[in-house]
């Protein structure tokens, strides 16, 4: 039977249909991954945002950071190694469910988000030791703002990875054909670690020149 | 490959059984979380016309108060208040809501043959997102309103009305992610699920305009984001990025702010064009002549589009290279628009043209965007717009292009849909009625304020030189027959809406899909989808009668 | 017959028009190019006319409002032929073209024509293109390349009337011209980019107010007044929130910005008084924030500068450490007790 009536590709003979319960929901793709890809590009382009603002409010300045607020950069350098790890492990667990090993993908997954949450507690011990504030100065305040959006955007992507491994716990909800949680969760991760990648060149790394 | 077959490795949504809804909505479902884009076009388009009205009667105020040079009738800061709110929520809340969300939402999946968005969860989300921004801009005005104008340039909107003002920045905000959601959900969908008989140049045009107005929007409206949170900070807490004693920088904002807002313009009429080109040879009995040139133009206004804001900086702190590059780019994006101006013409050109409502709101359209374009082509010479910029020229052009443009686009449109939507006709006497008083207001209002910017009359003032009374009375009167028009078309809309004749599926004999269903479309749109068997605009084609009969 | 398609519509002779029955017959006495041709001619004349006697805009009163003019007024005659001919197409249109009762048919199903669009394509292209060039060409002569502050130690010279030799002791000495970055505005115009300014005037935008200090003998005033024929610049500064210095009858604008510095530059050509506009939104009194721009003969500017140099110790006195005055500036309120003018003194003083 003609399940769907999307089946003629060749015109021009008009297609003869024929009705039936299943044509009111058709099969199609799972566009929520392409969805996901799109809102992200729009998302980096806020980031891309502040970053110009920090870029330019650097070129002009006399000394950027200023004396009074150094940037450090072991702790920093640090995280960003536990985050950019982070993203092979999650894929790690993304390749697991694809075979269908469930049990890979928790374990994965348990270890990214303790990875996401050492990143958050390094930040958060951070701000606590800088010795600087939000209103200090203008690079601080570039410092706060950028940071904070991103460490915001880590722990959505925490708990996006939380929401795949309590779904997880239901026997049969992830297989090697439905997964597009667990993918979704991956590629919002590996877009919070690129913007951590540009972010930390140009607010840690270039403060070195 | 047909469907029936289910390959192993593809990922796909298995077909689920028939979703549990009631054979038609009921009156209170369009005031839930409904995800049937066609509930969520007519949410859009009912609450974006209230809030025209509730923006309307702000211009009204700020009118009456310009009807004499003194300020005498609103206090300075309610009217600059009025004029901030005046036209955030034309933009924000009517103008971009209706034509996107509405139109976009209701017309785009019936248009390639969807039985909904690629998203509807998420399109039903993005609706219930404008009305918490409605609120809060409203709910602004208890401590005052932002005062700071729509641009709220610091350091202005840092030291007036600031709770308001973070309000205003709030409801933004919140207005721009339901712009981006809506945006996603329209790329994806118009991409990934038109019918498979129907390749990218058999797809309506309106679609292709969906497209570009997407894209654009999902490119520009991150960086008003950032702008945004950055003067709500400054605001709040403590930071300097617009205070100059601090370092900061007050053109910065400016570029962060007119990258989107340029851009934002041509969200507002891009769709408008894509109504325009269904519209057009509807009622002209024509094919649209130029469809590439009109799809590719879209496009082209969509990139070029991303290059010109500085045109809103030209007396700003913007060094003379810059003035220039964007003299020029300004000049060039000229170009398209002109395009799909000389193809609508050339479309009606050997028509047979009627008088219908819709139509008399296209050719109104055509008549008011040339001019609006030809005095938009003056300010974007930044020899030329030393003169003009921040005068009553620039209030005169952009209400030409908005409400001579964007506003009689979506009367056209909603006169070309309403049967669609409603199931009912409208009443053509009282539409002819709305369109002339419409015309006739439009240019009253208007058309002197291109005279009162020339001869130097700033604009958002509330006190002006006693020598432009006369002509800011002609502007105020012109205002009173505008906010009359609206009495035949309220009446007409909400009395048809229950009362009218009922309509038949086709009642224009357009060709477009949503045209082969009921009207209004059983929830599914269709019990079985349709094939595309021919152009969207094939109009004067013999065999136009035979394939008609088998599309239905 | 053209290759074009639209005048496959005007047939000379109905036996070979494709729509006998559009109701052309009116049409058939006039040859279509005859009636094109002038319809063209009318139109040029109408928006060569129109262009230069719109009445629209104020008086000139600035050397460089008439550069800005003829710019407008260019593109007012190319709009207004676009106008009428868009205009005039759509309206032929709705006559000719409408749906004759009981014509239920479709028009003919023509979807475009590459040679056409081509045209109105490229027109418009090389219209745009032309005034960009020409838009340049004004936005170089009225100074917009070459904005700058050029500062100098102790002030500029003051225009005199013409037979007071310039002293030779305030000419400006080798190397103090200074030609600051990050000026934003207008300068001299392109092929005179080095030439100072006649007369410098420090410009003050503040909520809701205008103050204009003439640096050499501190004055200040709420006014701006200059000489007519002055080459003038304005340095432009704001205090609290982004104003715009503008005045219609010069045509030049230039917004005052917190943190920045901005410029204008102005030859005034005509005597009289004009209007001060601020044109950006400052707050509530936005409205109010006006003064007024008084050009003077060059006879009564000295008379007017002469008096308010007398008057400065006496009034707007800015208090000042006499180790930050120079020699002249020290000196010069006593001065007119000893009857003694400024450029004496500039002559007679140390430097």
């Amino acid at each position: 039977m003609q399940g769907t009536i999307e089946s003629n590709s060749d015109l021009p003979t008009p297609a003869v249909e024929a009705s039936g319960d299943v044509a009111h929901h058709e099969e199609h793709p799972d566009l929520r991954v392409l969805g996901l890809i799109t809102f992200l590009c729009s998302e980096g382009l806020m980031f891309v945002g502040f970053f110009t603002v920090f870029l330019v409010y650097r070129a002009a300045a006399a000394a950027w950071p200023p004396e009074e607020t150094e940037v450090e950069l072991l702790l920093p350098a640090i995280n960003t190694v536990i985050l950019v790890s982070s993203s092979f492990v999650i894929h790690l667990g993304d390749t697991a469910v694809k075979k269908g090993d469930v049990a890979g993908l928790r374990k994965w997954y348990i270890v990214t988000a303790l990875m996401g949450a050492v990143f958050l507690a390094g930040q958060a011990y951070e701000y606590m030791t800088l010795g600087y504030g939000l209103s200090t100065n203008l690079f601080s305040n570039c410092f706060y703002l950028t940071t904070g959006f991103h460490g915001l955007h880590v722990f959505i992507g925490l708990l996006l990875i939380l929401g795949v491994l309590w779904r997880s716990r239901r026997e049969g909800h992830y297989g090697p054909h439905h997964h597009i949680g667990v993918e979704m969760a991956e590629i919002y991760w590996h877009f919070v670690d690129v913007i951590w990648i540009v972010l930390f060149t140009l607010i840690y790394l270039l403060s070195i020149f | 490959m047909t469907q029936a077959e289910i390959p192993t490795q593809a990922v796909v949504v298995p077909a689920t059984p028939p979703p549990h809804h009631p054979e038609k909505w009921k009156w209170y479902d369009y005031f839930t979380f409904n995800i049937d884009h066609k509930v969520i076009g007519i949410q859009y388009l009912v609450t974006s016309f209230i809030f025209y009205l509730v923006g309307g009667l702000m211009a009204m105020a700020m009118r009456l108060e310009l009807a004499t040079p003194a300020s005498d009738f609103l206090s300075p800061d309610l009217y600059n208040a009025f004029l901030t709110n005046h036209g955030t929520i034309m933009i924000f809340l009517w103008i971009v809501p209706a034509s996107i969300g509405g139109f976009g939402n209701f017309l785009v999946p019936l248009m390639i043959g969807a039985r909904d968005m690629a998203f509807p969860k998420l399109n039903a989300l993005a609706f219930w997102v404008t009305v918490p921004a409605g609120m809060l801009i409203v709910g602004s005005f208890f401590f005052g309103g932002a005062q700071a104008g729509w641009t709220s340039y610091p350091p202005l909107s840092v030291v007036t009305a600031n709770t308001a003002q973070s309000m205003w920045i709030l409801a933004i905000v919140l207005a721009g992610t339901s712009s981006i959601l809506g945006s996603l959900n329209f790329i994806v969908t118009i991409w990934k699920m038109r019918v498979p008989s129907m390749a990218w140049d058999q797809m309506p045009l309106f679609c292709w305009a969906m497209m570009a107005t997407s894209i654009l929007a999902l490119v520009s409206t991150p960086v008003l984001a950032a702008g945004l949170t950055l003067l709500l900070f400054d605001i709040n807490f403590g930071t300097s990025f617009f205070n100059p004693a601090n370092g900061g920088d007050v053109v910065m904002y400016q570029h962060l702010f007119w990258f989107y807002s340029h851009p934002a313009v041509y969200l507002m009429i891009l769709p408008i064009f894509g109504i325009m080109s269904e519209v057009i040879p509807v009622h002209a009995r024509k094919p649209i002549f130029g469809y590439k040139a009109i799809a590719y133009s879209s496009l082209t206004i969509c990139l070029v589009g991303l290059f010109v804001w500085v045109h809103h900086m030209f007396t700003s702190g913007t060094p003379p290279w810059m003035r220039i590059f964007f003299t020029i780019s300004t000049l060039i994006v000229a170009v398209p628009t002109g395009v799909k101006i000389f193809s609508w013409v050339a479309t009606m050109w050997g028509g047979k043209i009627r008088y219908t409502s819709a139509m008399l709101f296209a050719v109104g359209l055509l008549a008011m965007f040339v001019f609006g374009g030809l005095s938009g082509v003056t300010l974007g010479t930044a020899a030329f717009d030393l003169h003009v910029h921040d005068t009553y020229y620039v209030v005169g052009h952009f209400h030409y292009v908005l409400f001579g443009g964007s506003v009689f686009g979506l009367y056209a449109g909603l006169y070309h849909w309403y049967p669609k939507i409603t199931g009912r006709m409208l009443n053509e006497s009282l539409g002819k009625a709305h369109f002339i008083l419409t015309f006739i207001g439009t240019n009253l209002t208007f058309l002197p304020m291109h005279q009162l910017g020339l001869q130097g009359m700033p604009r958002r003032v509330a006190m002006y030189d006693p020598q432009f009374q006369t002509l800011n009375q002609l502007c105020t009167f012109g205002s009173i027959v505008l906010g009359l028009s609206l009495l035949p078309f309220l009446a007409n809309a909400i009395w048809s809406w229950s009362q009218g004749p009922k309509a038949e599926d086709n009642p224009w004999n357009a060709k477009t899909f949503e045209w082969t269903t009921a009207s209004p479309p059983i929830i599914e749109n269709w019990e079985v989808l349709p094939v595309l068997t021919e152009g969207p605009y094939a109009y004067g084609e013999e065999s136009a009668e035979e394939t008609e009969a088998v599309n239905t | 017959m053209s290759t074009v398609a639209v005048s496959v519509y005007w047939c000379s002779d109905l036996t070979q028009c494709p729509f006998p029955d559009a109701g052309y017959a009116s049409m058939k006495q006039i040859p279509a190019p005859l009636l094109t041709l002038t319809i063209g001619i009318a139109v040029t004349f109408v928006s060569f006319w129109y262009g230069q006697n719109h009445g629209l805009l104020p008086e000139q009163a600035s050397e460089q409002s008439v550069l800005v003019d003829e710019l407008f007024n260019s593109m007012v005659v190319m709009g207004t032929a676009l106008f009428l001919l868009v205009e005039g197409a759509i309206l032929y249109c709705m006559v000719q073209f409408r749906q004759r009762k009981g014509d239920e048919t479709d028009g003919p199903p023509i979807e475009g024509n590459l040679p056409l669009e081509a045209f109105w394509t490229a027109i418009p292209t090389i219209l745009v293109i032309g005034l960009g060039l020409y838009s340049f060409q004004v936005f170089q002569d009225i100074g917009g390349i070459t904005p700058g502050h050029v500062a100098h130690d102790h002030g500029t010279m003051i225009a005199q009337s013409a037979e007071a030799p310039l002293p030779e002791s305030s000419a400006e000495p080798e190397g103090t011209l200074v030609a600051e970055n990050g000026v934003f505005g207008l300068g001299a115009p392109l092929e005179n980019e080095d030439t100072l300014a006649d007369l410098q005037v420090d410009v003050t935008g503040m909520q809701y107010a205008w103050i204009f200090t003439y640096p050499q003998d501190n004055i200040i005033d709420g006014e701006l007044h200059v000489p007519v024929g002055a080459d003038v610049q304005l340095n432009i500064s704001a205090k609290d929130v982004i104003h715009s210095f503008w005045v219609p009858q010069f045509r030049l604008k230039q917004d005052a910005i917190p943190g920045k510095k901005t410029a204008l530059r102005f030859i005034a050509s005509k005597e009289g008084s004009y209007p001060v506009v601020c044109a950006e939104l400052c707050g509530g009194y936005h409205g109010s924030m006006r003064t007024q721009v008084i050009v003077h003969s060059p006879e009564d500017y000295q008379a007017w500068y002469d008096q308010r140099v007398a008057q400065v110790p006496v009034n707007e006195t800015i208090a000042k450490a006499p180790a930050d005055l120079s020699a002249e500036e020290y000196l010069s309120p006593y001065g007119e007790e000893m009857g003694v003018n400024a450029d004496l003194i500039a002559n007679l003083s140390l430097k």
